[in-house]
């Protein structure tokens, strides 16, 4: 199935600088699971994994909850807003 | 009045949003780019970036929050995305409540809360030429 990962901030920049990333992932693979291919393929990243909060199509998830075709994965650094 | 834009700030709009005969305090607040960081290197300027999808949603939350926390207070927010220079302002807040204690208390409610819970992010830019993306911390 597959799935758009979006990335902010410095964590964008380590999975290569584009907004969106569309992954082909496994059936019912998990938010944990997504994380740990782009930590393969970014290892950079591996880093910033308590620091970067997850996101299913809007809500925090945490890294067990599993991803239906389409999904929108958010990896959200600590904000900086104001 | 609660939205992101990439185009420059005014008070007036979230003033006259938010104003009216009942209210007899509004309180204005603007966030604006320094030319100094909080280590003190000299900024040449900042780029905001926003999931806009979850910080719309949680600006317009800590707007009622404080709107019910503090005596009917009426609060308009806009902030800012996209590459700021020195004096522009990121962030701006506008509040009118019946009198002035609600009203300055909901307007430093909604920007702690914002620095705190909405999903923007914040690209210092250096004049020396480095950029370092900043987090927000409880005593900004």
């Amino acid at each position: 199935m597959r799935v758009r990962v979006v990335a902010f901030a410095r964590v964008r920049e380590l999975v290569g600088g584009e907004p969106a990333l569309l992954r082909d992932v496994s059936e019912g693979a998990t938010a944990g699971a997504v994380w740990d291919e782009l930590v393969r393929d970014f290892p950079s990243l591996a880093g910033l994994e308590r620091s970067t909060r997850l996101a299913r199509n809007g809500s925090f998830v945490d890294r067990s909850a599993r991803l239906n075709e389409g999904d929108e994965l958010a990896l959200l650094p600590p904000y900086g807003g104001g | 009045m609660v939205e992101l834009t990439e185009r420059p700030l005014e008070l007036e709009p979230l003033i006259a949003a938010v104003r009216s005969d009942s209210c007899g305090a509004v309180v204005a607040f603007l966030g604006v780019v320094r030319d100094i960081s909080d280590d003190a290197r000299p900024v040449s300027g900042l780029t905001y970036e926003a999931y806009p999808e979850m910080a719309l949603l949680e600006m317009r939350a800590i707007v009622a929050e404080a709107s019910a926390k503090f005596g009917e207070a009426s609060v308009a927010l806009v902030h800012r995305v996209g590459a700021l220079e020195l004096g522009e302002a990121s962030v701006a807040i506008a509040v009118a409540a019946p009198h002035r204690g609600v009203a300055f208390d909901a307007c430093e409610y909604v920007i702690d809360e914002l620095k705190r819970r909405v999903a923007i992010w914040k690209q210092e830019h250096y004049l020396e030429g480095a950029a370092t993306w900043r987090v927000n911390t409880l005593e900004e």
